[in-house]
């Protein structure tokens, strides 16, 4: 039996009556950790509606906050690339941007743009797996390799400047650990080009897709208010017309200086949320077209004493990653590790909604919602 | 008539957008076949080329003369963040009767090892580097603990 008495005895299915008013409680996962997450669902089921989903979470909880405490602010960044592995660089760079609000450190010009560039590259892998992996959880296989053959592009550029593909590690305070590949340049505009060739194909095969729309559009509704009520961020949040994009909001960087939209569209539903993604690809290429070309000379990194130490105090910083907010907290007590770090991850708030948003759906369209969610479970785990 | 105009102009639509991304898939059946995107991968092992910044392991660079850069600093076992380096040292006696601290064994436990290159960043001497060889799959896990240094090998002359 499950722990908590109090959620079991509230959805307890009476009886079986014979009349069909019976609940029924199905539980969804958890899966193997490399197919969507080791995400538990309890669902309650009234024939094929659902009445009520309780996530259940812990399964691959690694206790990343408490190693952060043991570890140096040089060290812990790396940990970070394992919460949300498809937007690892954004996670390192939440990481450094808070070492260097607490350092007041100033990051050389080339190192910034860098980190942005990597930082959109990065947002065009994960919308693009996540692209392939709603398609496939509707039902369609095919876009899952198409999505795949963008993305591995985007993956050797990675190896060749990072040297690993999934779990960087390339973020450090003070700048990136290596300036860029000689080929950098080169591959990513090889890699804009190619994609802007295809990215009609992702239209042509779902965005226009009639089966698709009738199985997201008004599926899934969640109103302006309540996003924000259940602190949703990123493009989950944005589908729903909230306006939360940190980039604009709280510009870091170079991101004040460069020319985007921050998406927003007002129906709150499946597909809106899916635009958003969508819209959002094409944002993150002119971004990395604004840049790649004036990729300013100089350092790739600042000058750093070997032993990073923080004064005593309370630093915080926020990055926009693929999936929402990312909140960095750390206390420091002036020795050379934090004394506590706290992550605000988007998954987890944008997870909280999916109870509000499935109520009263199919089951077959809680797959959908979950989908458009974009959920990374060790993102939410940690 | 309204109700069966709009509705046979839905499943038009609908069947038209059907069409459209059958089309695509077909195109890629038929026309696209040339295009590779797939490596074979354990039959092109002779010809498979990775960046030279791929992180595979970690290595002690010897050269021709089985000499290597490694003056036993140990800091490569600090910056690591899961202990995955450990440094043996030793006290070499020098020409005119002085110790002197020298790496003895180099233990790199790859079972540990995360790829995250502070290792690398951190040594001054740039005596170790991160190698291609990613096929690391034994049979037994105590083959992933490593000792880095050849037998026999000693620190170059000039290397503090």
């Amino acid at each position: 039996m499950y722990r908590e008495t109090s959620i079991v005895n509230e959805s307890t299915p009476t009886p079986f009556s014979g009349n069909g008013e019976s609940d029924m409680i199905i539980n969804v996962g958890p899966q193997h950790p490399s197919t969507h997450g080791v995400l538990h669902l309890i669902i309650t089921l009234n024939g094929e509606t659902v009445k009520k989903v309780e996530p259940h979470l812990g399964y691959i909880h690694r206790s990343i906050e408490k190693m952060c405490e043991s570890l140096t602010y040089r060290q812990f960044i790396y940990v970070t690339s394992r919460m949300d592995y498809l937007s690892a660089h954004i996670n390192n760079h939440g990481c450094a941007l808070c070492v260097e609000k607490g350092m007041q450190l100033e990051v050389p010009p080339r190192a910034q743009v860098i980190r942005v560039l990597m930082d959109e590259l990065t947002r065009l892998a994960s919308h693009q797996l996540w692209w392939g992996a709603l398609a496939m959880d509707v039902g369609a296989l095919t876009p899952f390799f198409l999505a795949f053959r963008e993305r591995e592009m985007i993956n050797d550029i990675m190896e060749e400047t990072c040297g690993t593909r999934l779990t960087m590690n390339y973020m450090v305070p003070g700048g990136v650990m290596s300036d860029i590949h000689p080929d950098f340049q080169k591959k990513v505009h090889a890699f804009i080009d190619h994609f802007k060739k295809k990215i009609h194909e992702y239209d042509e095969l779902i965005t226009d897709n009639i089966i698709f729309q009738n199985r997201t559009k008004g599926v899934g509704y969640i109103s302006k208010e309540d996003a924000i009520s259940y602190g949703m961020s990123g493009p989950s949040a944005r589908g729903s017309g909230v306006q939360c994009d940190i980039r604009k909001l709280y510009p870091y960087e170079v991101y004040d200086k460069l020319q985007f939209d921050e998406i927003i569209e007002a129906g709150g539903d499946s597909f809106s949320r899916y635009m958003v993604r969508i819209k959002e690809m094409k944002q993150s290429m002119s971004v990395i077209e604004q840049l790649i070309d004036n990729i300013p000379e100089g350092d790739f990194q600042a000058k750093t004493k070997a032993v990073l130490k923080l004064p005593k105090g309370e630093f915080y910083s926020r990055v926009e990653t693929a999936r929402g907010e990312l909140g960095v907290y750390l206390i420091s007590e002036g020795g050379t590790t934090p004394y506590r770090i706290k992550f605000r991850s988007p998954g987890y708030c944008n997870l909280s909604a999916l109870d509000h948003m499935a109520r009263g759906q199919k089951i077959g369209d809680l797959v959908a919602i979950m989908g458009t969610l974009d959920l990374v479970i060790p993102d939410i785990d940690r | 008539m309204g109700f069966i105009k709009n509705y046979l102009g839905e499943v038009l639509g609908a069947v038209k957008s059907l069409a459209t991304g059958m089309k695509l898939t077909g195109k890629y059946a038929l026309k696209h076949r040339k295009e590779k995107i797939t490596q074979l991968y354990p039959d092109n092992r002779d010809t498979l080329l990775l960046p030279e910044r791929f992180r595979g392991e970690v290595v002690l660079i010897h050269d021709e003369n089985n000499e290597h850069a490694c003056t036993g600093c140990t800091a490569c076992e600090i910056a690591c963040p899961n202990g995955s380096i450990k440094i043996i040292t030793k006290f070499d006696l020098t020409p005119d009767g002085k110790k002197k601290k020298a790496l003895d064994t180099f233990v790199y436990h790859l079972d540990m090892c995360t790829m995250c290159n502070l290792c690398i960043e951190a040594c001054p001497t740039d005596a170790i580097k991160m190698d291609q060889a990613f096929e690391h799959s034994v049979t037994n896990r105590n083959d992933l603990i490593k000792i880095l240094n050849k037998p026999g090998s000693k620190i170059r002359d000039g290397v503090e």
